[in-house]
């Protein structure tokens, strides 16, 4: 009885359990709610998503990619190509464009990944705006500035999530069995390989990892979870346009990954779920908006600057001390 | 019998000779040293033994096989493993963390298996815990297994590089002035370890500064100075050679002694 009940706290702390939990109130709110918040915890699932490929790369390996959104507007171009303009089902779709976002970003990813620190930041970078002036300037395929409109909504056969309730719950699925495939990915072989690698690659070299491999394997995990967030996002909303994955995705993954925690599970998750909804909580304030929406963000990163999922481990650490002896 | 092969082992940086023309053997199963005085070549030469560099001119033979300018990990993967001078842990991870990515080399699976988790995949990492423990356990850290790599004290940091190093299961271990930084204490421990590594049928190969943990525990040491190899020979021998009290002492100092 008490060795069982000391299993169950190990395993789930008081924090994960009060994370799940909120999670759960916050998901019954809005599909209870409706309306434009459903949009907001859609995107949040769809950043989620993204930010978790993305922690793959920038968190787990400590590598640095400005480029990343490239392959969200691969995976939601090709959709848009696929389903709205030859009409295939959205199930098949989908797989499909996550070959082809891993195919480039293998092709892609072998000549740059030689480069290191900021010259791979400067050179991914050319990455995504490549791909976004090809967004804008190949209009025969991507029907440039105007967007492509027209994209069902994810469903298989004859089927479609009608509403966008339904489209939430399978969007949350969707990131919940992300977050499962990270976890396992995290804790192998392969993922202390990455880990490694952010730590020391001389000394990763030295213990036999092959970095290069390495390294490029994390970039196409990412490029390939990019690419379902992307097709996600053009089931979800309908449209994409070229400014969808535009810079401001760079930044908005960056910032969601830091406030949340970088190298963490749920670190991605937390910072795509507040930084979607902080602009929300400050509507009333107007013009101040945007103001109070970054002074928020720079103090939780002055007070966390490993991220809010850093935060139990601040607590225990703070509970050891004053107890005196960690357990 | 030979394990490793120094043969004429030349390596220059432009004009300037870091090693010239250097030649010794390391006997199976031996703690074996190289010394000198700063700049006399040490770590350039253990970098060209370990594939971090290639030699400019001469030949390293390990384990029977030519082993010269084949890349670090391919010399890793036939069993020659090196530590740093400084410490390079992997700060992030957990000290027994860092010794289970040591068994990366002996190991095997990828994307896939991490995904699917087949049995042999749970098998290899339970075992890969186990063994990670065990060899904590070898050097005095078991206690910390759970700490972050960061925050145990230097001497520990050390002990825990070695503990990582021997997960790859080397046959000859490559420690760069492992003593560097310790107090007397932790090279005491350190000096434990190093013996006891040995005792596992390990050969070892450590560049030091410190002289009395070298003279404890070497069996043979060879003495570097200005690139050149200036003495080889048993602890006892290298602390009578006048060529090595000149290297350590100067050649002024060591006439004056001779005159007084």
């Amino acid at each position: 009885m008490t060795s069982r009940s000391i299993t169950f706290t190990r395993r789930f702390s008081p924090v994960e359990i009060g994370g799940a939990l909120a999670g759960l109130a916050l998901l019954a709110f809005v599909l209870v709610h409706g309306g434009y918040f459903v949009t907001v915890i859609g995107f949040a699932a769809i950043y989620g998503i993204f930010c978790t490929g993305l922690n793959f790369f920038m968190g787990y390996t400590g590598q640095a990619s400005f480029g990343q959104n490239a392959f969200a507007a691969l995976g939601g171009y090709g959709t848009a190509i696929l389903c709205a303009g030859q009409g295939w089902q959205p199930i098949l779709a989908l797989p499909v464009t996550m070959v082809i976002s891993g195919a480039i970003a293998l092709i892609v990813g072998y000549p740059t990944l030689r480069l290191r620190g900021h010259y791979l930041a400067m050179a991914t970078f050319a990455l995504g705006l490549i791909t976004y002036e090809l967004s804008i300037e190949w209009i025969d395929l991507t029907q440039g500035y105007m967007g492509y409109a027209g994209i069902p909504p994810l469903g298989i056969g004859r089927y479609e999530l009608g509403s966008d309730r339904e489209q939430l719950v399978v969007l949350v699925i969707v990131l919940l069995l992300g977050v499962w495939i990270a976890q396992r990915l995290k804790d192998s072989r392969f993922g202390r390989a990455l880990r490694a690698i952010a730590g020391s690659e001389a000394a990763a070299n030295a213990l036999g990892i092959d970095i290069a491999r390495y390294k490029l394997a994390a970039f196409v995990v990412a490029a390939v979870y990019a690419s379902v967030a992307g097709s996600l996002f053009a089931h979800f909303i309908g449209f994409i346009s070229p400014e969808v994955f535009g810079l401001s995705m760079v930044t908005l993954s960056f910032t969601m990954l830091y406030l949340g925690g970088i190298g963490t599970i749920w670190g991605p998750i937390v910072g795509a779920v507040i930084v979607s909804m902080l602009p929300e909580a400050f509507r009333g304030l107007k013009e101040l908006q945007d103001i109070a929406y970054a002074g928020v963000l720079i103090l939780i990163l002055i007070f966390f600057p490993r991220g809010l999922a850093a935060l139990p481990g601040m607590i225990a650490q703070w509970r050891g001390a004053k107890t005196g002896a960690a357990p | 019998m030979t394990l490793l092969a120094v043969q004429n082992v030349t390596k220059r940086f432009g004009g300037l000779v870091a090693n010239d023309a250097i030649a010794f053997d390391v006997p199976a199963q031996s703690v074996f040293a190289v010394i000198g005085p700063n700049g006399a070549g040490k770590t350039t030469l253990f970098n060209v033994i370990s594939g971090f560099l290639s030699p400019s001119e001469g030949r390293i033979a390990f384990d029977g096989a030519d082993i010269t300018g084949l890349a670090q990990r391919a010399i890793a993967a036939r069993g020659l493993v090196r530590t740093y001078q400084l410490v390079q842990l992997f700060k992030d991870l957990t000290v027994a963390e860092n010794v289970q990515v040591g068994f990366h080399l002996v190991t095997k699976g990828a994307i896939g298996a991490a995904l699917l988790r087949p049995r042999w995949m749970r098998q290899q990492e339970a075992r890969v815990r186990e063994q990670a423990n065990e060899l904590l356990g070898f050097v005095g850290l078991a206690a910390q297994a759970e700490a972050r790599a960061d925050t145990l004290p230097y001497g520990q940091q050390r002990l825990l590089e070695v503990a990582r190093a021997l997960a790859a299961s080397p046959k000859l271990l490559l420690l760069d002035e492992p003593a560097a930084g310790l107090n007397t204490a932790e090279t005491q421990a350190l000096a434990e370890v190093i013996l006891r590594i040995r005792a596992r049928g390990i050969t070892v190969l450590l560049i030091e500064h410190d002289m009395s943990l070298v003279m404890q525990i070497a069996q043979r040491i060879v003495v570097l100075d200005f690139g050149k190899k200036i003495a080889e020979g048993t602890p006892d021998e290298i602390k009578a050679h006048p060529d090595v009290i000149a290297a350590y002492l100067g050649t002024n100092l060591g006439t004056e002694a001779a005159h007084a």
